[in-house]
């Protein structure tokens, strides 16, 4: 079959081989089911733990595997391959565990995320809220110093694997005049006082994601829960950000990959005129599109995961371009899908009616793929500023 | 305490496709799997050990290639391999495998449980894992479906399968048992797992080193032998009812009250 | 080994036709072989027309002269939960024949607890001799009392031929019956019979799934065992004048020493017609597509009083549990009426229901394999056709 070399190592070929593995014969089975049910991953979850795929990105010394964002992309792309619900679950762990990575204390450092890689503890991040989206600066949630404790005031909105998660990163107001430096990063944990969950919310697609509010109702936390630096609030959101989206990418790719595959098969064998569909050319050429689009979308994806993990520090537009290309691709090739499978497309009995719901949300999670083309654009501004 | 679990490694049955006008098996393109009862004996295993300590050691009677199931048995959770490998013990029949195996347990100085799958979805006979008891004098089970280890009496309390329900046995220690598919669900392979297969060395037993005479082993030691094989004639009217759905059944009903079922 | 005479081969490629495991392959004109696939069958040997093929150690020897100490046939009862199991019956009806063709006597053994009152039966059903261990401490089955006993009357008696069930508790112990005998065991025979010329029994059973059907002969040892699944063989019509002695065997305790106890028996609710016995079946396959959909398929059953069957992509995912599954590693059934419902008829699962007499296929893949083996086909969804034929078959009996 003609596939693209990507001269993949052995051990990364491993983590393609798990997470394909994994989404064969625990994901498809029942992602049907759990999308109907609205029910959380729970046995997959454990089923990634075990296979290791929760410390991918975290270093040995606390557990993981000591790989980069492209090992994480080639076991998203594979996982979405099943279905992106359950991928999301698993790879908002990441999200809430990056932040702790890249800016925590060693103590911090120790203390969690051994948990997280392990797969013995699910993360979440929160940052959204109901006033804040792509605004995130008109975030209002505040945490104000009290004695050895930063106490927590506000409701974030729409977190994924909220209510399930055993450690969250917080986002918080501590300066509101002080702008870009008006917030600062927090650790807290399920089991601190003040802190509830609002009902689980029902959704267009990603149903097996659980999807809360987060309440803080003067919610107390140890002063050593600050992540980072007093004031380094939204730069570690955006480095977070900046870090996972090509991971959305790569999700992205694996469910229009997923798409394409039914698509074909269904073209192959469905006869209409006296012939399989797939012989007619208006169906050839939107497969052929579909096709072409999902190459590029994946080396654009493991071009930037790569390039970060070269040490590339500039990576904020390429991440972008990485989410953006992707999750459009994802999109427009689902839609493609239920429209080639036709009648039975638009039916529950088959997968695609699934992944068309569950791809919207691609383009409106991590950054709105309307914020990405900002980022991009402020930076080719940016670059093409000539230096005197 | 030792676990040792005996594996084999099967072509997979599901990708077994058979050419009807040749007669034979196409053979191309099938994976090599370990058999699906022996993940479920080396799951036994390994849960057994987490519970109360010690090391699984997972053997194979096979050619070289068998090797792969062994390091595929290393990334779920067992301690180390060994593969028996000889040209002379090809063409075995299950008492000459059993030979074999016990030769092989021996060598590693015996074991506490020995762990089979009920039977191997190729040669189908369900006998080595009885056979292997009787050879090394253990108390055994066959078609196990629960177990429960009493560390204190030294006994495995088990579940054993039959027709119209099941019995409750307590084994003394040491006892092999042969597994169902229901007793547990194995877990998927570990990503350290499989980097520690990839490098972990599985020594290669043969004749020389278990000790064994050639004549007892292999096709030369099987009492029974393969004469002839052939592929199985299969009649069938197989007519396919045309129409819609209604003409389909409508179709069926006449035929199965022509024949007085209905 | 196999070993290629290069001289007399000349390509003509009949031994890469014939070879089951695709062991051989025809390069440069002369044929090779891979010793790894190779099983040593021997299919080829018997298939090259110049001669260029022999196994290496497969000569059959001859059976030697302390073989003629081995004479009769026997069968091995099933006795369980205080009662003797019908494929008793079908072994003595197909032994019968062997034991007729090498006139010798057929025996059978008793092996139990309480169990003088089953003699008359297995005389009925074709015994001439029936050997009797009756003790108390084999009231229950447990696998190394029995397998000594069998042992001792085995070495005692010397029967050349020795034919079990391959039920659960034949699978069980058998196999180490003749481990400690160390004589071959074919399981699972679905044909047998003798050759005069040196009395070898022909062991006819399935291989590789059901792909081939593998004779099998057991030439130096003795006894050459076999055991037969339920429901494969037929019993003969019960005798009330045959007579038969009774050997009543006595045995040393030391036989039934063992480290093993059983604790518990249970007998477990039969939820629905049992399998083994029902003369209708209607069987789940993936094709149901969800276990919500197999209430079609009960309801059916329950319409026709017949019993619910499985296969093993149905068993794995849950659906039903493994007592309904029919196949190479499940149960195997001969109803009068087979009805695979989404079934596509992977081998594993023919080989457990080929012996049905009438078998409709439903499926919506028109190449599924099931429609080669089956007498009426209906290409088209489940959930179209059940339904359809669940109202058709009520109105019919006016319900």
């Amino acid at each position: 079959m003609g596939k693209v070399n990507y001269f993949l190592t052995e051990e990364q070929q491993m983590i393609v081989d798990l997470a394909r593995q994994i989404a064969e014969e625990k994901i498809v089975p029942v992602r049907a089911e759990l999308d109907e049910k609205e029910e959380f991953p729970w046995q997959i979850m454990k089923d990634l733990a075990q296979a290791d795929l929760f410390g991918l990105y975290i270093p040995e010394e606390y557990g993981g595997l000591g790989g980069g964002c492209f090992e994480n992309c080639l076991a998203l792309e594979q996982l979405a391959w099943g279905c992106i619900a359950v991928t999301t679950t698993y790879a908002a762990s990441a999200l809430g565990g990056y932040p702790i990575l890249l800016f925590g204390t060693e103590e911090q450092k120790s203390k969690y995320l051994p948990d997280i890689a392990s797969g013995k503890k699910l993360a979440a991040f929160g940052l959204t809220e109901a006033n804040a989206g792509s605004d995130a600066g008109a975030i209002q949630t505040t945490a104000v110093e009290d004695g050895d404790y930063w106490v927590l005031n506000g409701t974030k909105q729409w977190i994924t694997n909220g209510g399930e998660a055993e450690i969250y990163t917080i986002i918080a107001l501590t300066d509101k005049h002080k702008g870009p430096r008006g917030a600062s990063a927090f650790i807290v944990e399920k089991s601190d006082p003040g802190f509830s969950f609002g009902k689980k919310e029902r959704k267009m697609g990603l149903r097996a994601s659980a999807t809360r509010e987060l309440v803080f109702n003067d919610c107390r936390i140890p002063k050593d829960r600050l992540l980072g630096r007093r004031g380094q609030g939204f730069i570690i959101a955006m480095k977070t950000l900046d870090l996972a989206r090509p991971g959305i990418g790569a999700i992205g790719v694996g469910l229009a990959q997923a798409a394409l595959d039914e698509a074909v098969k269904y073209a192959k064998q469905r006869i209409q005129f006296g012939q399989p569909i797939m012989s007619f050319q208006a169906i050839q050429h939107m497969l052929a599109d579909m096709a072409t689009q999902i190459e590029a979308a994946r080396a654009l994806v493991y071009s930037v995961a790569r390039t970060i993990d070269a040490g590339e520090k500039d990576i904020a537009k390429l991440a972008a371009m990485a989410k953006l290309f992707a999750t459009d691709v994802a999109m427009k090739v689902t839609v493609d899908a239920v429209q080639i499978l036709g009648g039975y497309g638009y039916m529950k009995d088959y997968p695609v009616e699934k992944m068309m719901r569950d791809a919207k949300i691609l383009q409106i999670y991590e950054g709105t793929n309307q914020i990405q083309r900002n980022v991009i654009g402020q930076a080719l501004n940016k670059e093409y500023t000539i230096k005197k | 305490m030792r676990f040792v679990v005996c594996i084999k490694q099967v072509p997979d049955a599901a990708s077994v496709r058979f050419d009807p006008e040749k007669g034979t098996l196409i053979r191309e393109g099938v994976d090599s799997i370990i058999n699906p009862f022996d993940l479920n004996a080396i799951e036994a295993a390994v849960q057994l050990k987490e519970q109360v300590g010690g090391e699984v050691i997972c053997i194979s009677m096979g050619p070289p290639q068998a090797e792969a199931a062994l390091r595929d048995a290393l990334a779920l959770g067992v301690d180390s391999a060994v593969l028996l490998s000889d040209r002379a013990f090809a063409g075995a029949d299950t008492l000459a495998t059993t030979r074999t195996l016990a030769a092989g347990i021996k060598k590693l100085g015996g074991a506490d449980i020995v762990f089979c799958g009920k039977q191997a979805i190729d040669g189908d006979t369900a006998q080595v894992g009885p056979g292997l008891a009787a050879r090394l004098g253990l108390n055994y089970a066959t078609c196990v479906s629960e177990l429960e280890f009493k560390a204190e009496e030294n006994i495995l309390k088990v579940k054993r399968a039959w027709e119209e329900g099941y019995d409750i046995l307590e084994l003394k220690l040491p006892a092999l048992l042969t597994v169902l598919t229901c007793i547990n669900t194995p877990r998927v392979p570990s990503l350290k797992g499989k980097l520690k297969a990839k490098k972990a060395k599985i020594p290669v037993w043969g004749t020389n080193e278990l000790g064994l005479d050639a004549s007892l082993v292999g096709l030369s030691g099987s009492p029974t032998q393969v004469v002839t094989t052939c592929v199985p004639k299969f009649e069938a009217k197989r007519e396919i009812l045309e129409g819609e759905v209604d003409d389909q059944v409508n179709a069926l009903v006449e035929r199965l009250k022509e024949v007085g079922i209905l | 080994m196999l070993i290629i005479d290069k001289d007399k081969c000349t390509g003509c490629g009949e031994c890469e036709e014939v070879c089951a495991f695709g062991a051989i392959t025809i390069k440069d004109d002369t044929a090779e072989v891979d010793h790894d696939m190779c099983t040593l069958c021997g299919t080829c040997v018997d298939t090259c027309p110049s001669g260029a093929l022999t196994i290496e150690g497969k000569e059959e020897r001859g059976v030697e002269s302390d073989k003629a100490d081995w004479r009769g046939v026997w069968i091995v009862a099933e006795y369980r939960l205080g009662k003797i199991f019908p494929v008793t019956f079908e072994l003595l009806g197909c032994a019968r024949k062997l034991a007729d063709k090498l006139d010798v006597p057929l025996s059978a053994v008793l092996i139990g607890s309480n169990i003088k009152q089953f003699i008359d039966e297995l005389i009925k059903y074709g015994a001439d001799r029936v050997y009797v261990v009756d003790h108390p401490g084999l009231d229950k089955f447990l696998e190394q009392p029995y397998s000594n006993v069998l042992v001792h009357l085995v070495k005692e008696y010397k029967p050349e031929i020795i034919l079990a069930g391959a039920t659960a508790q034949g699978r069980s112990y058998i196999p180490a019956v003749a481990t400690m005998l160390e004589t071959g065991l074919t399981a699972d025979c679905t044909e047998l019979d003798v050759r005069i010329e040196d009395r070898a029994l022909l062991q006819t059973r399935p291989a590789f799934g059901g792909n081939l059907l593998a004779t099998i002969v057991c030439p130096n040892h003795r006894p050459q065992m076999a055991t037969i699944r339920p429901h494969v063989m037929k019993a003969l019509e019960p005798d009330e004048s045959r007579k038969a002695d009774v050997i009543e065997v006595k045995i040393d305790d030391s036989l039934l020493e063992t480290s093993s106890k059983v604790v518990d028996s249970i007998v477990e609710e039969q939820t629905g017609v049992d399998l083994a016995n029902a003369d209708i079946i209607i069987t789940a396959g993936r094709g149901m597509e969800c276990k919500e959909n197999l209430s079609l398929v009960e309801e059916l059953a329950k319409l026709l009083d017949g019993a619910v069957g499985a296969t093993r992509a149905v068993t794995d995912a849950g659906w039903l549990s493994e007592r309904h599954q029919i196949g190479q590693t499940g149960k195997t059934v001969s109803p009068k009426l087979y009805i695979g419902c989404g079934v596509s008829g992977a081998i594993q699962h023919i080989v457990g229901m080929k012996g049905s007499d009438i078998i409709v296929a439903i499926n919506k893949d028109p190449d599924a394999p099931i429609f080669d083996v089956s007498t009426y086909g209906i290409v088209g969804d489940v959930k179209e056709v059940l339904p359809k034929l669940i109202d058709k078959i009520k109105k019919e009996r006016g319900l």
